[in-house]
């Protein structure tokens, strides 16, 4: 579904992203992880078209989307969510996912059509558990709320792919339980392909199929959940500095 | 309340007014009120979405002056002339402003960039003094009779009342058709944040491109038919930084986010220049640029949503509070 190749990424000087090479299968949903600084933001917005690439290859469903604006990247079947939720306040809950759900498939070129970007809208609503009433706004949603309409936002626009950037962080444990689990239906349901940014490792250790370390803008390890967290280089850098880390992921790997 | 049947109402007063009462003062002043209005709304379905331009007064004059300087030396009628002049506006639109969108210009920058706009037009009218008449102003060539349909040149003032409210009609209706469309949705997303508005799948660059060429375009026409009514242009009146700016004060104290807004700002803009010319006379020449600027301060700080927005926000909030 997702080949990338030898991506590269120079912020002037200094390297973000070095020579790093992946594939994602369809139906699976691969965890990135790794340190504050260790490139993974930087991969998801090459992804999804906010960066350029300075080199390498990104190839989604055999195409080369590297370097692509962000709505065509959008248009070709690649959701995303920010780390940080960016919601439209001047437009009511509803709107946002409309708008999405829109121009997330081609409307505005010539494709599309309203009543249909309406109802894919109501569905992700319904899906991540958002009123779909009109006229509600997003100022009554908290951290979670916020999260969800992110969620939302990405699965209107009917992904193939989706790129969740940290969804967790800000969230008390239910809250977590429940964004996971939101995570596992996406794909169980919809059938849509995740990558998944994450600090909170527990969560995401239960969750993923694959995990993919990256240290230093560089890929350190990949593999199964309970083959990484064994990986010396993977405790060095990133688990042997956080002790409730190594003990979910140890407590994860036994489950 | 029927809010279809009020508009028919107002529809029908409005048709009908000038069959009751048609005294050829009121009327001009009321043809003028409607074709800012309609100026001032094509004005405002930018600067609503925070695309703040001050270089519609650009638009304005190549509007005007395009629909008679085709009329006076080729010959070439209005009808056609103002469907050219408003090609002109669209193209001279997407020069500006493809490049500020493609690079992000945005925000103050923005405004700067169509700043510069509206003084260039300005001087290029003022610069071909041999084609234009430079500063001195330009006047479309009369047919004889000054009636003519074909020559979009008319003496009755009815004829022109019902014009003129036809066009600023017009101006509503599309008004309200983009504040219905996905374009709105997408304008309002790309206001707040571009980049969650592209990862939405918004293609930032054209939707702005879409409503910054609708809004020149109607721009244009305004100036044109204001060329046609008053049959005499200057660089000074359709296009330049003064009247850009004035474009901005009326719509900002009318009400920004409201259909009538950019009206209610018409009304009292020309009222205000009218009021000071007639109990001033010279004397108060640019006294009306002094008010607008001052005005225009104390509205921005006390009531952003200008007169009829306010109004509109009270009538909304009484019921609201009645029920609860």
């Amino acid at each position: 579904m997702l080949e990338v190749r030898g991506l590269t990424k120079r912020f002037g000087g200094f390297t973000a992203v070095n020579n790093v090479s992946f594939k994602v299968d369809e139906g699976e949903i691969l965890g990135l992880i790794g340190p504050n600084g260790s490139g993974k933001s930087t991969i998801f917005n090459m992804l999804s078209g906010t960066l350029a690439p300075n080199g390498g290859s990104i190839l989604f469903q055999g195409r080369e989307i590297g370097g692509s604006a962000p709505h065509a990247i959008i248009n070709s079947g690649v959701g995303r969510t920010f780390q940080i939720p960016r919601p439209f306040r001047r437009l009511s809950i509803l709107e946002n996912v409309v708008l999405a759900g829109f121009y997330g498939q081609g409307g505005g070129q010539g494709g599309h059509s309203r009543a249909a970007a309406e109802t894919s809208a109501r569905e992700a609503l319904e899906m991540v558990g958002l009123p779909t009433n009109p006229s509600t706004r997003v100022d009554g949603l908290g951290a979670a709320g916020l999260k969800k309409l992110e969620l939302a936002k990405a699965i209107a626009t009917k992904p193939r792919l989706l790129l969740a950037d940290e969804s967790l962080g800000g969230l008390d444990e239910g809250e977590m339980d429940q964004a996971a689990d939101m995570l596992r239906r996406i794909r169980a349901e919809l059938g849509i392909t995740i990558i998944w940014v994450e600090h909170i490792m527990g969560v995401l250790m239960r969750v993923v199929d694959r995990v993919m370390v990256l240290d230093h803008g560089e890929k350190i390890a990949e593999g199964l959940p309970t083959e990484v967290v064994r990986d010396p280089r993977v405790i060095e850098v990133y688990l042997g500095t956080d002790a409730d880390a190594v003990h979910a992921v140890a407590e994860a790997a036994r489950a | 309340m029927n809010r279809s049947l009020l508009w028919v109402i107002a529809g029908v007063l409005l048709v009908g007014m000038p069959f009751v009462y048609g005294a050829p003062y009121p009327m001009h002043i009321i043809i003028t009120i409607l074709i800012w209005s309609f100026a001032y709304t094509s004005w405002s379905m930018m600067g609503r979405v925070g695309l703040v331009s001050l270089g519609h007064g650009g638009f304005m004059g190549v509007g005007a002056y395009a629909t008679a300087l085709l009329w006076n030396n080729l010959g070439l009628s209005p009808w056609l002339g103002i469907p050219v002049g408003l090609v002109c506006a669209a193209l001279l639109a997407l020069v500006v402003a493809w490049p500020c969108f493609r690079f992000r210009i945005t925000g103050h920058y923005f405004a700067l960039v169509t700043l510069a706009l509206s003084g260039i037009v300005l001087q290029v009218i003022t610069a071909t003094r041999d084609l234009t008449g430079g500063s001195l102003g330009y006047t479309p060539n009369r047919v004889p009779g000054g009636s003519s349909f074909w020559a979009f040149q008319f003496t009755e003032k009815h004829t022109w009342y019902m014009i003129a409210l036809i066009v600023w009609a017009a101006g509503l209706a599309i008004w309200y058709a983009v504040e219905r469309s996905m374009l709105r949705y997408a304008l309002e997303a790309i206001s707040e944040d571009e980049d969650a508005a592209a990862a939405a799948g918004v293609n930032v660059t054209l939707e702005k491109l879409k409503i910054t060429v609708l809004s020149a375009m109607m721009t244009a026409m305004a100036g044109a038919l204001y060329c046609q009514y008053q049959m005499f242009v200057s660089p000074d009146t359709v296009s330049g930084i003064s009247v850009s700016l004035q474009m901005v004060f009326a719509v900002v104290v009318g009400g920004l986010y409201v259909a009538l807004g950019p009206t209610v700002g018409a009304v009292i803009t020309i009222l205000l220049g009218e009021g000071l010319r007639i109990g001033f006379g010279t004397s108060a020449v640019g006294w009306d640029n002094l008010i607008y600027g001052l005005l225009l301060v104390v509205f921005i700080i006390f009531l952003p949503k200008g007169i009829l927005g306010s109004i509109m926000g009270a009538f909304r909030r009484a019921p609201a509070k009645a029920a609860a």
